[in-house]
């Protein structure tokens, strides 16, 4: 553990995300003013003006830009690191998929808000969950310690791997709510995330050429080695993020080591051992389930909290293992594949498929466009699965969870 | 910093033989004299668009200096992002500085149109590159579509010829006046048979503690419809007639570098390739003086620029 005297601040999720990219000692920081994100992006700005972060700030014209302007810095060898929400994010998806397929490990700490239209500024995760096909990293996380901690744990995990990490929280819930976080020292910091070793340099006298036109098939070269095609490069981006399960438990395991806490890994669980009823979500709505558990087991019955931290990759077996003692498993997304269900819940049952013990899985969409939740309605609902699982043969519909329709 | 031809040719060329462009290409041309003019090492960078295509079909490449692709819109920027990396890795002793210099390749689609508000922020934010538009006037690596920069008049897949429609009804945006707009502080229009002019305007940008923009007229051989061995006499005539006036400005200051005499009637222009052949039918003709006064006018307001006299 850490020496004894960290400091804790009172502080907003957003200043946490500063803070993290700060302790990260990143490069190039490029980013793009967008509410609930902004804070993030003038906190850093600030660091950069007072000389506390020596890094090149670029203010850009736009979050397309930002992306860009990271992909090249990191591509050159700087740490670099981004911000934004919603539209923002929308607006830089050609990017996502670019730097996830030229491997870079950057980091993009993403506050999630609601897509317009209708025109929406409050939080759900529809923004970050619309991009998980990009080839992201993505961490969800729980409150404002966790923000900070995972931002540093990010660029261990990306530049182990070579694949960037998305750190989403839930905007205003957390960007812009103050709560007790502990501040790392930076030694300890340092020694946890050692220098970014870049893979490729800007050297005029060993020049790369990046980027080129791939074709579907490989191809010899002029001494004669097969070079990857397009499919092959693309398998090695989806072995690289199957496999980094386990990089992200082992940094999470060394993080608790040097910094005294750790974050679960790729999943956390609250009363989980003997939970019949098992509430699951991402973000700071499964801090909140963690309530509603206590009040189903104030009133007799055995719930459980399962969070989500990691949803790409997507901890398929932990949650196999996670959810084979239940009868019952609710997923509460806060956002939607429309014409399907929410994202965590068709995962989910995607990977109980294969699993032996399979518990009657009910989706419930909630909390769109900053739609309040109270924990009342969580176990109201659970409640309302249990009946229905008691007394209904067919499978329950997803449930939109107080919508006045 | 005069430039020698027997230098020249003595030097070896950034971008090797070897890479798929047509036969007749302007874009090639004028990206090995670009290369060819700078003396100090060089970081590249291209757009997607012809340039990128045609050099860089892995695991093969034309370039022999460093060079990063990034999409269509944003070379700009991504070009603008390795001299600030660059220049934080310096600053922090990372890496020594070797007095790098940074050149962003676009297409006219890519500079007109899909990147203007990219090469709009560089400029603005003040990264030390140069940006070279490689104008061939259309979408050609896509098959010919209409751009910002297609002429008025000119025929492409996407302004077909026929009975209602003759051609781009719109004339093109003068884009280098928008740079200049920008208070860059080196903006200037080449073309491939100026090979001096446009070297020495190459060396003069790259000298510059901040953004530069050159806009290479790009003879296309495919898309403006001519035989391919008449690329670098296209050039010429371009100049000659006005349609691609050779100018720079230095801080604000128009200096105009070549003046045609006599000044050549459009229809020269429009005779020396297929994509105007409809212009010169006799019920086209009206069409003609509209834009032939188009040209003489904006060579009017340009002599002014350049406070020369008419």
């Amino acid at each position: 553990m850490a020496g004894k005297k960290t400091e804790s601040l009172i502080i907003t999720g957003n200043q946490a995300a500063a803070i993290g990219a700060k302790m990260s000692r990143v490069q190039v920081i490029a980013a793009y003013p967008i509410t609930p994100q902004s804070p993030v992006t003038e906190g850093l700005s600030q660091f950069v003006e007072m000389g506390e972060l020596k890094a090149e700030y670029v203010t850009v014209e736009s979050e397309h830009s930002a992306l860009s302007v990271c992909i090249t810095a990191s591509t050159v060898g700087a740490r670099a690191f981004t911000a934004t929400s919603a539209n923002g994010l929308a607006y830089m998806c050609e990017q996502l998929h670019w730097a996830a397929g030229a491997r870079l490990p950057l980091v993009l700490a993403c506050v999630n808000r609601a897509m317009a239209a209708p025109w929406n500024i409050l939080n759900d995760q529809q923004d970050a969950m619309s991009q998980r096909d990009t080839g992201w990293i993505q961490i969800y996380a729980r409150d404002n310690q966790e923000i900070l901690d995972s931002i540093i744990q990010a660029y261990k995990i990306a530049e182990t791997v070579y694949v960037p990490v998305m750190v989403c929280y839930d905007g205003y819930i957390l960007s812009h709510t103050v709560m007790p976080v502990e501040i790392p020292r930076q030694k300890d910091v340092d020694r946890f995330l050692p220098r970014y070793k870049p893979h490729t340099i800007l050297d005029p006298s060993d020049p790369r050429n990046l980027n080129q036109v791939t074709l579907a098939n490989p191809r010899l070269n002029s001494i004669g080695s097969l070079c990857h095609g397009y499919m092959e490069l693309r398998y090695l981006l989806q072995e690289a993020i199957e496999g980094c399960s386990e990089t992200i438990v082992a940094v999470d395991r060394e993080f608790g080591e040097t910094f005294g806490r750790s974050w679960g890994g790729m999943t956390w669980s609250y009363r989980l051992e003997d939970a019949d009823l098992i509430l699951m979500a991402a973000g700071s709505l499964a801090t909140q389930a963690t309530v509603a558990a206590d009040e189903l087991r104030a009133q007799g019955y055995r719930a459980g909290v399962l969070g989500l931290r990691v949803y790409r990759p997507f901890p398929k077996q932990d949650l196999i293992e996670a959810t084979s003692k239940a009868g019952l498993v609710l997923v509460f997304d806060k956002s939607i594949s429309y014409g399907n269900e929410g994202p965590i819940c068709s995962d989910l049952k995607s990977a109980l498929y294969r699993s032996k013990s399979r518990p009657v899985v009910h989706g419930y969409i909630c909390g769109l466009g900053g739609r309040d939740i109270k924990v009342r309605e969580l176990t109201e609902a659970a409640i309302r699965s249990l009946l229905w699982v008691r007394e209904t043969e067919s499978a329950k519909p997803t449930e939109w969870l107080n919508c006045q329709i | 910093m005069a430039v020698k031809l027997t230098e020249i040719c003595n030097q070896e060329d950034g971008l090797a033989p070897g890479h798929r462009a047509c036969i007749g290409c302007g874009e090639t041309i004028i990206a090995r004299q670009i290369l060819q003019a700078i003396d100090s090492p060089v970081v590249a960078a291209s757009s997607t668009g012809c340039l990128e295509i045609v050099t860089s079909p892995y695991p093969f490449t034309s370039w022999r200096i460093p060079w990063i692709h990034n999409a269509f819109e944003n070379v700009a920027t991504t070009l603008a992002a390795a001299e600030t990396a660059y220049r934080v890795l310096i600053k922090q002793g990372k890496i020594e500085d070797r007095g790098i210099k940074f050149v962003a390749f676009g297409g006219d689609g890519a500079t007109y149109d899909i990147g203007l508000q990219f090469i709009s922020g560089v400029i603005d934010r003040g990264h030390r590159l140069l940006y070279v538009c490689l104008n061939n006037e259309a979408y050609m690596n896509t098959g010919i579509q209409r751009s910002g920069a297609t002429p008025m008049g000119a025929w492409t897949t996407t302004t077909p010829v026929g009975r209602v429609v003759p051609g781009k009804r719109e004339n093109r945006k003068d884009i280098t006046a928008i740079m200049v707009a920008h208070d860059i502080p080196y903006a200037a229009q080449v073309a491939p048979h100026a090979w001096r002019d446009l070297m020495t305007k190459v060396q003069k940008a790259v000298a510059i503690d901040g953004p530069s923009f050159i806009n290479a007229l790009c003879p296309c051989p495919r898309g403006w419809r001519y035989d391919t061995d008449k690329t670098i006499a296209l050039s010429k005539l371009a100049a000659e007639t006005c349609v691609w006036p050779l100018y720079e400005v230095i801080d604000g200051e128009w200096k105009l570098n070549f003046r045609p005499s006599p000044k050549r009637p459009i229809t020269d222009w429009f005779q020396s390739q297929g994509r105007f052949a409809h212009l010169l039918r006799p019920e086209n003709k009206h069409l003609v003086d509209e834009i032939q006064e188009v040209v003489d006018r904006e060579w009017e307001r340009l002599l002014e620029r350049c406070k020369v006299a008419g």
